[in-house]
Protein backbone atom coordinates (compact mmCIF):
# COMPACT_ATOMS: atom_id res chain seq x y z
CA UNK A 1 0.00 0.00 0.00
CA UNK A 2 2.93 2.33 0.53
CA UNK A 3 5.31 1.17 -2.18
CA UNK A 4 5.62 4.72 -3.42
CA UNK A 5 7.47 5.81 -0.29
CA UNK A 6 11.24 6.02 -0.20
CA UNK A 7 13.37 3.15 1.00
CA UNK A 8 14.31 3.47 4.68
CA UNK A 9 16.11 0.22 5.30
CA UNK A 10 18.06 -1.62 2.70
CA UNK A 11 19.73 -4.99 3.14
CA UNK A 12 22.10 -5.93 0.33
CA UNK A 13 23.58 -9.40 -0.09
CA UNK A 14 23.70 -10.04 3.64
CA UNK A 15 25.89 -12.94 4.65
CA UNK A 16 25.80 -14.10 8.23
CA UNK A 17 27.35 -17.18 9.73
CA UNK A 18 28.07 -18.52 13.20
CA UNK A 19 31.30 -20.49 13.05
CA UNK A 20 30.44 -23.11 10.48
CA UNK A 21 26.68 -22.59 10.46
CA UNK A 22 25.40 -20.26 7.76
CA UNK A 23 22.23 -18.34 8.60
CA UNK A 24 22.09 -16.03 5.56
CA UNK A 25 23.97 -16.80 2.37
CA UNK A 26 22.94 -13.87 0.20
CA UNK A 27 19.92 -12.06 1.55
CA UNK A 28 18.53 -8.80 0.19
CA UNK A 29 15.45 -6.90 1.30
CA UNK A 30 14.05 -3.39 1.48
CA UNK A 31 11.72 -1.69 3.91
CA UNK A 32 9.98 1.53 2.90
CA UNK A 33 9.15 4.45 5.13
CA UNK A 34 5.89 3.94 7.01
CA UNK A 35 5.70 0.29 6.13
CA UNK A 36 4.91 -2.54 8.54
CA UNK A 37 6.68 -5.75 7.57
CA UNK A 38 5.99 -8.91 9.49
CA UNK A 39 8.58 -11.67 9.36
CA UNK A 40 7.36 -15.18 9.99
CA UNK A 41 8.90 -18.57 9.60
CA UNK A 42 9.89 -21.69 11.50
CA UNK A 43 12.19 -21.32 14.49
CA UNK A 44 15.84 -21.20 13.58
CA UNK A 45 15.13 -19.68 10.18
CA UNK A 46 17.02 -16.50 11.02
CA UNK A 47 14.21 -14.09 11.99
CA UNK A 48 15.77 -12.89 15.23
CA UNK A 49 19.26 -12.97 13.76
CA UNK A 50 18.07 -10.65 11.01
CA UNK A 51 16.79 -8.08 13.51
CA UNK A 52 20.00 -8.35 15.52
CA UNK A 53 22.08 -7.76 12.40
CA UNK A 54 20.01 -4.72 11.48
CA UNK A 55 20.69 -3.27 14.92
CA UNK A 56 24.40 -4.06 14.70
CA UNK A 57 24.29 -6.48 17.60
CA UNK A 58 25.77 -9.17 15.38
CA UNK A 59 28.84 -8.83 13.18
CA UNK A 60 28.06 -9.76 9.57
CA UNK A 61 30.35 -11.62 7.22
CA UNK A 62 29.33 -10.01 3.98
CA UNK A 63 27.02 -7.56 2.26
CA UNK A 64 25.75 -4.40 3.87
CA UNK A 65 22.84 -2.97 5.77
CA UNK A 66 21.87 0.65 5.14
CA UNK A 67 19.50 2.75 7.19
CA UNK A 68 18.63 6.01 5.47
CA UNK A 69 21.73 5.48 3.35
CA UNK A 70 24.02 5.09 6.38
CA UNK A 71 25.88 1.85 6.96
CA UNK A 72 25.18 -0.24 10.02
CA UNK A 73 28.61 -1.45 11.10
CA UNK A 74 29.07 -2.76 14.65
CA UNK A 75 32.81 -2.15 14.48
CA UNK A 76 32.49 1.51 13.54
CA UNK A 77 32.06 4.41 15.96
CA UNK A 78 29.01 5.58 13.98
CA UNK A 79 27.05 2.56 15.23
CA UNK A 80 25.74 4.46 18.26
CA UNK A 81 24.38 7.15 15.93
CA UNK A 82 22.65 4.59 13.74
CA UNK A 83 21.24 2.68 16.71
CA UNK A 84 19.54 5.82 17.99
CA UNK A 85 17.39 5.69 14.88
CA UNK A 86 16.53 2.03 15.40
CA UNK A 87 14.26 1.15 18.27
CA UNK A 88 14.41 -2.45 19.39
CA UNK A 89 12.15 -4.37 21.73
CA UNK A 90 13.21 -7.83 22.87
CA UNK A 91 11.20 -10.90 23.80
CA UNK A 92 12.28 -10.69 27.45
CA UNK A 93 11.57 -6.90 27.81
CA UNK A 94 14.97 -6.30 29.44
CA UNK A 95 14.08 -3.21 31.35
CA UNK A 96 16.82 -2.03 33.70
CA UNK A 97 15.81 -3.57 37.04
CA UNK A 98 17.56 -0.97 39.18
CA UNK A 99 15.69 1.94 37.64
CA UNK A 100 12.06 3.04 37.84
CA UNK A 101 9.79 3.01 34.80
CA UNK A 102 10.41 6.72 34.22
CA UNK A 103 14.19 6.37 34.66
CA UNK A 104 14.22 3.41 32.29
CA UNK A 105 12.59 5.52 29.60
CA UNK A 106 14.52 8.76 30.21
CA UNK A 107 18.02 7.30 30.65
CA UNK A 108 19.06 7.00 27.01
CA UNK A 109 17.45 10.25 25.74
CA UNK A 110 19.28 12.13 28.50
CA UNK A 111 22.73 10.54 28.38
CA UNK A 112 22.83 9.65 24.68
CA UNK A 113 20.88 12.46 23.03
CA UNK A 114 21.76 15.04 25.74
CA UNK A 115 18.17 16.18 25.99
CA UNK A 116 16.80 18.04 29.01
CA UNK A 117 15.67 15.69 31.75
CA UNK A 118 12.44 17.60 32.42
CA UNK A 119 11.42 17.66 28.80
CA UNK A 120 12.18 13.94 28.35
CA UNK A 121 10.21 13.02 31.44
CA UNK A 122 7.20 15.00 30.22
CA UNK A 123 7.32 13.17 26.93
CA UNK A 124 7.77 9.86 28.75
CA UNK A 125 4.64 10.48 30.80
CA UNK A 126 2.69 11.40 27.65
CA UNK A 127 3.81 8.17 26.00
CA UNK A 128 3.01 6.17 29.12
CA UNK A 129 -0.49 7.64 29.06
CA UNK A 130 -0.91 6.37 25.53
CA UNK A 131 -0.15 2.82 26.68
CA UNK A 132 -2.22 3.23 29.85
CA UNK A 133 0.65 3.14 32.33
CA UNK A 134 1.10 6.75 33.46
CA UNK A 135 0.21 5.81 37.03
CA UNK A 136 3.05 3.26 37.16
CA UNK A 137 5.82 5.69 36.28
CA UNK A 138 7.54 5.48 39.66
CA UNK A 139 7.32 1.71 40.00
CA UNK A 140 10.25 -0.62 39.53
CA UNK A 141 10.07 -3.20 36.73
CA UNK A 142 9.67 -6.06 39.21
CA UNK A 143 6.37 -4.51 40.35
CA UNK A 144 4.89 -4.80 36.85
CA UNK A 145 3.30 -7.68 35.00
CA UNK A 146 4.93 -9.04 31.85
CA UNK A 147 2.51 -7.19 29.60
CA UNK A 148 3.11 -3.92 31.43
CA UNK A 149 6.88 -4.39 31.25
CA UNK A 150 6.66 -4.97 27.54
CA UNK A 151 4.59 -1.82 27.06
CA UNK A 152 7.20 0.14 29.02
CA UNK A 153 9.92 -1.38 26.81
CA UNK A 154 8.03 -0.13 23.74
CA UNK A 155 7.75 3.35 25.23
CA UNK A 156 11.45 3.27 26.11
CA UNK A 157 12.26 2.59 22.46
CA UNK A 158 9.79 5.23 21.20
CA UNK A 159 11.15 7.96 23.44
CA UNK A 160 14.35 7.93 21.37
CA UNK A 161 12.25 8.95 18.32
CA UNK A 162 13.49 6.06 16.18
CA UNK A 163 12.86 5.95 12.46
CA UNK A 164 12.18 2.25 12.55
CA UNK A 165 11.05 -0.11 15.27
CA UNK A 166 12.25 -3.73 15.45
CA UNK A 167 10.01 -5.98 17.51
CA UNK A 168 11.49 -9.38 18.27
CA UNK A 169 8.77 -11.82 19.37
CA UNK A 170 7.58 -9.33 21.91
CA UNK A 171 4.63 -11.43 23.07
CA UNK A 172 6.36 -14.82 23.12
CA UNK A 173 7.18 -14.66 26.83
CA UNK A 174 3.77 -13.36 27.92
CA UNK A 175 0.80 -15.10 29.44
CA UNK A 176 -1.99 -15.35 26.85
CA UNK A 177 -4.24 -12.80 28.54
CA UNK A 178 -1.50 -10.17 28.35
CA UNK A 179 -0.72 -10.63 24.69
CA UNK A 180 -3.67 -8.51 23.62
CA UNK A 181 -2.76 -5.39 25.61
CA UNK A 182 0.70 -5.35 24.04
CA UNK A 183 -0.47 -6.03 20.51
CA UNK A 184 -3.11 -3.29 20.79
CA UNK A 185 -0.31 -0.83 21.48
CA UNK A 186 1.57 -2.01 18.40
CA UNK A 187 -1.57 -1.77 16.26
CA UNK A 188 -2.09 1.82 17.41
CA UNK A 189 1.53 2.59 16.52
CA UNK A 190 1.08 1.16 13.06
CA UNK A 191 -1.83 3.55 12.48
CA UNK A 192 0.41 6.52 13.26
CA UNK A 193 2.65 5.56 10.34
CA UNK A 194 5.50 4.12 12.38
CA UNK A 195 7.84 1.98 10.29
CA UNK A 196 8.10 -1.46 11.84
CA UNK A 197 9.79 -4.77 11.30
CA UNK A 198 8.04 -7.36 13.39
CA UNK A 199 8.95 -10.95 14.18
CA UNK A 200 5.98 -12.80 15.62
CA UNK A 201 4.21 -16.12 15.96
CA UNK A 202 0.81 -14.46 16.42
CA UNK A 203 -0.65 -15.18 13.00
CA UNK A 204 -3.92 -13.31 13.48
CA UNK A 205 -1.95 -10.27 14.58
CA UNK A 206 0.44 -10.56 11.65
CA UNK A 207 -2.48 -10.66 9.27
CA UNK A 208 -4.12 -7.62 10.86
CA UNK A 209 -1.07 -5.39 11.01
CA UNK A 210 1.17 -6.30 8.08
CA UNK A 211 1.56 -4.28 4.91
CA UNK A 212 3.90 -6.98 3.74
CA UNK A 213 4.72 -10.48 4.92
CA UNK A 214 8.22 -11.87 4.65
CA UNK A 215 8.25 -15.64 5.01
CA UNK A 216 11.73 -16.84 5.87
CA UNK A 217 13.01 -20.38 5.83
CA UNK A 218 16.65 -21.37 6.18
CA UNK A 219 17.72 -17.79 5.71
CA UNK A 220 15.94 -17.48 2.37
CA UNK A 221 13.00 -15.18 1.60
CA UNK A 222 10.78 -18.01 0.42
CA UNK A 223 7.71 -15.85 -0.03
CA UNK A 224 7.16 -12.11 0.09
CA UNK A 225 3.58 -10.99 -0.07
CA UNK A 226 2.09 -7.52 -0.08
CA UNK A 227 -1.35 -9.03 0.40
CA UNK A 228 -1.37 -10.58 3.89
CA UNK A 229 -4.91 -11.89 3.52
CA UNK A 230 -4.02 -13.78 0.42
CA UNK A 231 -0.81 -15.06 1.98
CA UNK A 232 -2.61 -16.57 4.93
CA UNK A 233 -5.46 -18.01 2.89
CA UNK A 234 -3.54 -19.19 -0.16
CA UNK A 235 0.18 -19.20 0.39
CA UNK A 236 2.01 -19.68 -2.89
CA UNK A 237 5.01 -21.68 -1.73
CA UNK A 238 4.88 -25.25 -0.49
CA UNK A 239 6.98 -24.40 2.57
CA UNK A 240 4.68 -21.58 3.63
CA UNK A 241 1.70 -23.88 3.22
CA UNK A 242 3.28 -26.49 5.46
CA UNK A 243 4.28 -23.89 8.02
CA UNK A 244 0.82 -22.32 8.20
CA UNK A 245 -0.82 -25.73 8.53
CA UNK A 246 0.93 -26.21 11.87
CA UNK A 247 -1.17 -23.36 13.27
CA UNK A 248 -4.51 -24.96 12.48
CA UNK A 249 -6.14 -27.79 14.41
CA UNK A 250 -8.68 -30.42 13.58
CA UNK B 1 39.16 -8.07 87.35
CA UNK B 2 40.19 -4.67 88.60
CA UNK B 3 38.07 -1.71 87.51
CA UNK B 4 40.77 0.84 88.31
CA UNK B 5 43.13 -0.84 85.89
CA UNK B 6 40.47 -0.87 83.18
CA UNK B 7 39.96 2.86 83.59
CA UNK B 8 43.67 3.47 83.70
CA UNK B 9 44.25 1.60 80.41
CA UNK B 10 41.25 3.07 78.66
CA UNK B 11 43.06 6.06 77.02
CA UNK B 12 45.72 3.74 75.61
CA UNK B 13 43.09 1.55 74.01
CA UNK B 14 41.25 4.59 72.75
CA UNK B 15 44.35 5.83 70.94
CA UNK B 16 44.98 2.37 69.58
CA UNK B 17 41.38 2.16 68.37
CA UNK B 18 41.77 5.47 66.58
CA UNK B 19 44.92 4.29 64.81
CA UNK B 20 43.43 0.91 63.90
CA UNK B 21 40.29 2.58 62.65
CA UNK B 22 42.21 5.11 60.57
CA UNK B 23 44.53 2.61 58.90
CA UNK B 24 41.72 0.13 58.52
CA UNK B 25 39.46 2.50 56.58
CA UNK B 26 42.24 3.98 54.51
CA UNK B 27 43.22 0.45 53.55
CA UNK B 28 39.61 -0.45 52.76
CA UNK B 29 39.20 2.65 50.59
CA UNK B 30 42.31 1.66 48.67
CA UNK B 31 41.03 -1.93 48.46
CA UNK B 32 37.72 -0.76 47.02
CA UNK B 33 39.36 1.39 44.35
CA UNK B 34 41.73 -1.39 43.38
CA UNK B 35 38.90 -3.91 43.41
CA UNK B 36 36.63 -1.87 41.13
CA UNK B 37 39.51 -1.17 38.78
CA UNK B 38 40.58 -4.80 38.49
CA UNK B 39 37.03 -6.10 38.18
CA UNK B 40 36.29 -3.60 35.39
CA UNK B 41 39.52 -4.45 33.54
CA UNK B 42 38.78 -8.17 33.75
CA UNK B 43 35.13 -7.77 32.81
CA UNK B 44 35.82 -5.63 29.75
CA UNK B 45 38.74 -7.91 28.77
CA UNK B 46 41.09 -4.96 28.37
CA UNK B 47 44.24 -6.37 26.79
CA UNK B 48 47.29 -6.69 29.09
CA UNK B 49 45.57 -4.85 31.98
CA UNK B 50 43.05 -7.65 32.43
CA UNK B 51 45.90 -10.17 32.51
CA UNK B 52 47.86 -8.08 35.03
CA UNK B 53 44.77 -7.70 37.22
CA UNK B 54 44.28 -11.46 37.19
CA UNK B 55 47.87 -12.06 38.28
CA UNK B 56 47.61 -9.46 41.03
CA UNK B 57 44.35 -10.98 42.32
CA UNK B 58 45.76 -14.51 42.47
CA UNK B 59 49.03 -13.44 44.13
CA UNK B 60 47.39 -11.42 46.88
CA UNK B 61 44.46 -13.74 47.50
CA UNK B 62 46.78 -16.68 47.94
CA UNK B 63 49.37 -15.21 50.30
CA UNK B 64 48.72 -14.31 53.97
CA UNK B 65 48.54 -10.66 55.00
CA UNK B 66 51.33 -11.32 57.49
CA UNK B 67 53.68 -12.32 54.68
CA UNK B 68 52.63 -9.34 52.57
CA UNK B 69 53.28 -6.96 55.46
CA UNK B 70 56.68 -8.50 56.20
CA UNK B 71 57.55 -8.08 52.56
CA UNK B 72 56.51 -4.42 52.52
CA UNK B 73 58.09 -3.62 55.89
CA UNK B 74 61.31 -5.64 55.88
CA UNK B 75 62.09 -6.48 52.25
CA UNK B 76 61.31 -3.17 50.53
CA UNK B 77 63.90 -1.19 52.57
CA UNK B 78 66.53 -3.69 51.39
CA UNK B 79 65.56 -2.70 47.85
CA UNK B 80 66.00 0.93 48.77
CA UNK B 81 62.32 1.75 49.36
CA UNK B 82 61.72 2.90 52.92
CA UNK B 83 58.10 3.27 53.95
CA UNK B 84 56.65 3.96 57.39
CA UNK B 85 54.79 1.28 59.32
CA UNK B 86 51.51 3.13 58.84
CA UNK B 87 51.93 3.36 55.09
CA UNK B 88 52.86 -0.33 55.05
CA UNK B 89 49.67 -1.09 56.95
CA UNK B 90 47.47 0.84 54.54
CA UNK B 91 49.23 -0.60 51.51
CA UNK B 92 49.17 -4.17 52.82
CA UNK B 93 45.50 -4.04 53.74
CA UNK B 94 44.62 -2.26 50.48
CA UNK B 95 46.45 -4.76 48.31
CA UNK B 96 45.02 -7.80 50.08
CA UNK B 97 41.54 -6.27 50.19
CA UNK B 98 41.68 -5.19 46.55
CA UNK B 99 42.01 -8.80 45.47
CA UNK B 100 39.00 -9.83 47.57
CA UNK B 101 36.89 -6.86 46.49
CA UNK B 102 37.69 -7.58 42.83
CA UNK B 103 36.49 -11.16 43.22
CA UNK B 104 33.23 -10.09 44.90
CA UNK B 105 32.56 -7.54 42.19
CA UNK B 106 33.45 -9.99 39.44
CA UNK B 107 30.78 -12.41 40.59
CA UNK B 108 28.33 -9.51 40.65
CA UNK B 109 29.25 -8.48 37.12
CA UNK B 110 28.86 -12.04 35.90
CA UNK B 111 25.38 -12.23 37.37
CA UNK B 112 24.08 -9.46 35.08
CA UNK B 113 22.60 -11.01 31.93
CA UNK B 114 24.40 -10.07 28.68
CA UNK B 115 21.10 -8.96 27.18
CA UNK B 116 21.11 -6.02 29.58
CA UNK B 117 24.15 -4.74 27.71
CA UNK B 118 22.47 -5.37 24.36
CA UNK B 119 19.36 -3.63 25.53
CA UNK B 120 21.44 -0.58 26.51
CA UNK B 121 23.44 -0.68 23.27
CA UNK B 122 20.27 -0.86 21.21
CA UNK B 123 19.25 2.46 22.78
CA UNK B 124 22.35 4.02 21.29
CA UNK B 125 24.55 3.92 24.38
CA UNK B 126 28.27 3.42 23.99
CA UNK B 127 29.81 0.33 25.62
CA UNK B 128 31.17 2.54 28.39
CA UNK B 129 27.82 4.21 29.09
CA UNK B 130 26.09 0.83 29.10
CA UNK B 131 28.65 -0.46 31.57
CA UNK B 132 28.57 2.44 34.01
CA UNK B 133 24.83 3.22 33.88
CA UNK B 134 23.35 -0.25 33.47
CA UNK B 135 25.75 -3.07 34.34
CA UNK B 136 27.87 -1.73 37.20
CA UNK B 137 25.00 -0.51 39.43
CA UNK B 138 23.32 -3.91 39.17
CA UNK B 139 26.58 -5.72 39.80
CA UNK B 140 27.35 -3.63 42.88
CA UNK B 141 23.94 -4.29 44.38
CA UNK B 142 24.44 -8.03 43.90
CA UNK B 143 27.95 -7.78 45.34
CA UNK B 144 27.00 -5.83 48.46
CA UNK B 145 26.83 -8.81 50.87
CA UNK B 146 30.27 -9.93 49.69
CA UNK B 147 31.71 -6.42 49.91
CA UNK B 148 30.38 -5.92 53.43
CA UNK B 149 31.83 -9.27 54.51
CA UNK B 150 35.18 -8.14 53.04
CA UNK B 151 35.09 -4.88 54.99
CA UNK B 152 34.54 -6.73 58.27
CA UNK B 153 37.20 -9.28 57.41
CA UNK B 154 39.72 -6.53 56.58
CA UNK B 155 39.03 -4.61 59.77
CA UNK B 156 39.74 -7.78 61.75
CA UNK B 157 42.88 -8.45 59.74
CA UNK B 158 44.31 -5.20 61.12
CA UNK B 159 45.29 -7.23 64.20
CA UNK B 160 48.27 -8.46 62.15
CA UNK B 161 49.63 -4.90 62.14
CA UNK B 162 51.10 -5.44 65.60
CA UNK B 163 53.84 -7.53 63.96
CA UNK B 164 55.27 -4.49 62.20
CA UNK B 165 55.18 -2.42 65.41
CA UNK B 166 52.04 -0.44 64.60
CA UNK B 167 50.42 0.60 67.88
CA UNK B 168 47.07 -0.92 67.03
CA UNK B 169 44.69 -2.61 69.48
CA UNK B 170 46.45 -5.96 69.36
CA UNK B 171 49.88 -4.37 69.84
CA UNK B 172 48.67 -2.29 72.78
CA UNK B 173 47.18 -5.32 74.51
CA UNK B 174 50.26 -7.49 74.02
CA UNK B 175 52.51 -4.64 75.13
CA UNK B 176 50.56 -4.00 78.33
CA UNK B 177 50.41 -7.69 79.17
CA UNK B 178 54.14 -7.95 78.66
CA UNK B 179 54.85 -5.00 80.93
CA UNK B 180 52.29 -5.34 83.74
CA UNK B 181 50.89 -8.87 83.39
CA UNK B 182 47.29 -7.74 83.88
CA UNK B 183 46.23 -10.36 81.39
CA UNK B 184 42.50 -10.56 82.12
CA UNK B 185 41.89 -6.81 82.05
CA UNK B 186 43.95 -6.31 78.91
CA UNK B 187 42.23 -9.08 76.98
CA UNK B 188 38.81 -7.98 78.19
CA UNK B 189 39.44 -4.46 76.92
CA UNK B 190 40.78 -5.88 73.67
CA UNK B 191 37.56 -7.79 73.00
CA UNK B 192 35.41 -4.80 73.97
CA UNK B 193 37.31 -2.45 71.68
CA UNK B 194 37.16 -4.80 68.71
CA UNK B 195 33.42 -5.03 69.25
CA UNK B 196 33.16 -1.22 69.46
CA UNK B 197 34.95 -1.05 66.14
CA UNK B 198 33.08 -3.82 64.33
CA UNK B 199 29.52 -4.03 65.66
CA UNK B 200 28.41 -0.72 64.10
CA UNK B 201 29.91 -1.82 60.79
CA UNK B 202 27.98 -5.11 60.92
CA UNK B 203 24.72 -3.37 61.74
CA UNK B 204 25.22 -0.74 59.04
CA UNK B 205 26.20 -3.52 56.63
CA UNK B 206 22.97 -5.45 57.12
CA UNK B 207 21.03 -2.21 56.76
CA UNK B 208 22.68 -1.48 53.41
CA UNK B 209 22.12 -5.06 52.28
CA UNK B 210 18.40 -4.70 52.97
CA UNK B 211 18.30 -1.36 51.16
CA UNK B 212 19.96 -2.51 47.96
CA UNK B 213 17.85 -5.63 47.78
CA UNK B 214 15.12 -3.32 46.48
CA UNK B 215 17.26 -2.49 43.52
CA UNK B 216 17.75 -6.10 42.64
CA UNK B 217 16.15 -8.09 39.86
CA UNK B 218 12.77 -9.61 40.30
CA UNK B 219 10.91 -10.67 37.25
Amino acid sequence: MMEQNEVLLEIRHLKKEYNSHTVFRDFSFQVHKGEVVVIIGPSGCGKSTLLRCINGLEPIQGGEILLDGKRVDPRDKSITQVRQKIGMVFQSYDLFPHKTVLENIALAPVIVQKRQKGEVQEEAVRLLERVGLADRKNDFPRQLSGGQKQRVAIVRALCMHPEILLLDEITAALDPEMVREVLDVVLKLAKTGCTMLIVTHEMAFARAIADRILFLDNGEPVEISSDPRQFFEQPQSRRAQLFLQTFTYG
Amino acid sequence: MNADILIQYLPLYRDALYLTWKIGWLGIALAFLLGVWCAVMCHLHVPILARLSRIYIEVFRNTPLLVQLFFLYFALPKLGLRVSAQVCGVLGLGLLGGAYMAESLRSGLESVAPIQTESALSLGMTREAAFFHVILPQAVSVSVPGLVANVIFLLKETSVFSTISLMDLMFTAKDLIGMYAKTIECLFLLVVFYLIMLLPVSVLGSFIERKVRHAEFGD
